[in-house]
């Protein structure tokens, strides 16, 4: 990787650090733990299934809202405020920036969730009082929602670097809300016929397949993750968040920054 | 060879709900700046300045024709490791301190990592920002920011700078600061390419000047050229309160001012004049030929544009 990349990169999750933006950890916490306590209290041998699925969920839901809301201002930002210019007019391809931007945020984001993994634990062995095998499951439904992550950055650059950051919002977590229910869309599209059936079919492979990378509840009832799935799902995500970068940068090499 | 060459860079916007009406931001310029020189833009607000150096940085597009900044094809990225850009009214990472913006830009432009600390301290104080350590720059003023829009822009110790307005938001000692280092920078061989409208700064500053307007090129040259004695008229000033009548007979515009006089004569009637005053034992203190300032070049080349397109219409 080309040392710009790095140096932008750094750049990038120092201004997520400068702008507080891991102060959510804060608010994880102290939301993880007051339902910690509340579990603990009003529930009978189900405490696992409710702080895990709790936990994880809102490991997922934290990040979203963080890559989505950091995600759409990466580019547009830097060309309303006009730090682009400066960086630019430096030995630095338009493809450099874009990819140190994403690693950037996809760097803030694992902290964030490496954080965030900590506290599920702590949560975990506050409720249950001991660590049990099926836990160590809880770390690929950690990885697979940082795999979400990616694609959600990946996307949130692709549309910051062609429109408004208020549509690339809507845009971004629309996808997110579509692709979670992917699995649903490519159920329509079997029941379809005719045209209704390819335009369905294709809408369902090229929203993100978000559903395949939610293995929350599976992990909360201690189900097993085949390790195919967990391959399957990596090639998935980082082919996905590759095309989506690669189209960010297609747009962005021939955007003219007025 | 120059340090720039303009061949027929221009650039049309398509404006409009649709996009299809073409609005021409600048037509082909074609122009070259000699290495070493301190060479000025020089136009009114919206004239296309900014859309050339944009158009230089590879911040925009051109429609068409082509450019070699340092002998080398301008859109080559390594190219630009040679140059230094300041934008207008620059605004950087305010979440960083100075240090940490020099240090961010070093890294981007290849400064090695040893260089940088001792190369971004020396910066500073040459911009007169010694004294911020730790402050970050969502507290520094206008005019600080600009300071460090200079030391970014040559850091990395470009053999080329791009300032875009650079005087704009400095008070008058900020001013003068830039416009030495302008000349310091002259002096260490480097090629300065700078836009204004200030016009008092570019005839101090400037070796050559070119006036565009409109999006299109209205004159270039050395400022002495520009402004050469056109009107071939002289300015002969002495020390006196009264205007002796042989001065008059010579057809002079006499101006008092406390002790001394200003006369404009034609250049035909210097030597009669020199004559006149040492009859009336005055004391003779300047006679220099009368020069066209480059205000009023600057406002002839545009009137002249102006009268054109009313004509073409």
């Amino acid at each position: 990787m080309s040392a710009r990349i790095i140096h932008i990169a750094s750049n990038t999750f120092r201004e997520a650090v400068r702008d507080r933006v891991l102060y959510n950890l804060i608010a994880f916490a102290l939301l993880l733990s007051g339902a910690a306590i509340f579990v603990g209290q009003i529930s009978i041998d189900i405490e696992r299934l409710v702080v895990v699925n709790l936990g994880l969920s809102a490991v997922s839901l934290f990040g979203v809202v963080i890559a989505i809301f950091i995600g759409i201002g990466l580019v547009s930002k830097e060309i309303e405020k006009r730090t682009l210019y400066t960086v630019l007019s430096r030995p630095v391809r338009r493809w450099e920036f874009i990819v140190g931007k994403f690693f950037g945020l996809a760097g803030t984001l694992v902290v964030n969730t490496f954080f965030m993994g900590i506290g599920v634990f702590g949560a975990l062995l506050y409720v249950a009082h001991k660590f049990s095998s099926g836990d160590a499951q809880i770390l690929t439904a950690l990885y697979f929602i940082i795999l979400q992550f990616l694609i959600i950055c990946s996307l949130a650059l692709l549309f910051s670097s062609f429109s408004s950051p208020l549509l690339s919002a809507i845009f971004a977590f629309a996808l997110f809300v579509i692709g979670s229910f992917s699995d649903d869309l490519r159920g329509f599209a079997y029941l379809t016929h005719g045209i209704a059936h390819w335009i369905a079919t294709g809408a369902a492979y090229l929203v993100p397949n978000f559903s395949a990378l939610n293995v929350i509840s599976a992990v909360a009832h201690e189900q097993g993750i085949g390790g195919q799935l967990i391959l399957q799902n990596t090639v998935y995500a980082l082919f996905y968040s590759a095309m989506a970068l690669s189209g960010a940068v297609l747009i962005f090499e021939r955007r003219n920054l007025k | 060879m120059p340090a720039i060459e303009i061949l027929g860079l221009e650039k049309t916007y398509m404006v409009g709900f649709w996009r299809k009406r073409p609005k021409r931001a600048l037509h082909p310029l074609h122009l070259t700046v000699e290495e070493g020189e301190i060479f000025g833009f020089l136009g009114p607000n919206g004239a296309g300045k900014t859309t050339t150096l944009k158009l230089m940085m590879g911040l925009v597009f051109p429609t068409g024709g082509t450019a070699r900044i340092l002998g080398q094809e301008w859109t080559d990225p390594e190219v630009k490791a040679q140059i230094g850009f300041l934008p207008e009214q620059p605004y950087f990472y305010d979440y960083l301190t100075a240090h940490e913006l020099l240090d961010y830009y070093g890294q981007l432009s290849g400064v090695p990592g040893k260089e940088r600390k001792p190369k971004i301290e020396q910066m500073l104080r040459r911009v007169g920002l010694h004294d911020v350590k730790g402050v970050q720059l969502r507290k520094f003023s206008k005019g600080m920011l600009q300071r460090v829009g200079i030391a970014q822009a040559i850091l990395h110790d470009p053999k080329l700078v791009f300032f875009d307005e650079p005087m704009s938001g400095l008070d008058p000692l900020g001013r003068r600061e830039v416009r030495d280092l302008m000349e310091q920078l002259k002096h260490e061989g480097k090629t300065v390419f700078f836009s204004t409208h200030i016009l008092s700064d570019a005839e101090a500053l400037c070796d050559r000047v070119a006036i565009i307007h409109k999006g299109e090129l209205r004159g270039v040259g050395a400022v002495e050229e520009l402004t050469s004695a056109v009107q071939g008229k002289v300015e002969v000033i002495w020390q006196g309160t009264q205007i002796p009548a042989s001065m008059k007979a010579l057809g002079a515009e006499c101006h008092t001012t406390g002790d001394t006089i200003r006369a404009v004569i034609p250049e035909s009637q210097q030597d009669a004049a020199i004559d006149a005053l040492r009859r009336e034992r005055m004391r003779l203190i300047a006679i220099t030929p009368l020069r066209t300032s480059l205000e009023a070049y600057f406002v002839e080349k545009l009137q002249h544009s102006q009268t054109t397109a009313g004509v073409s219409k």
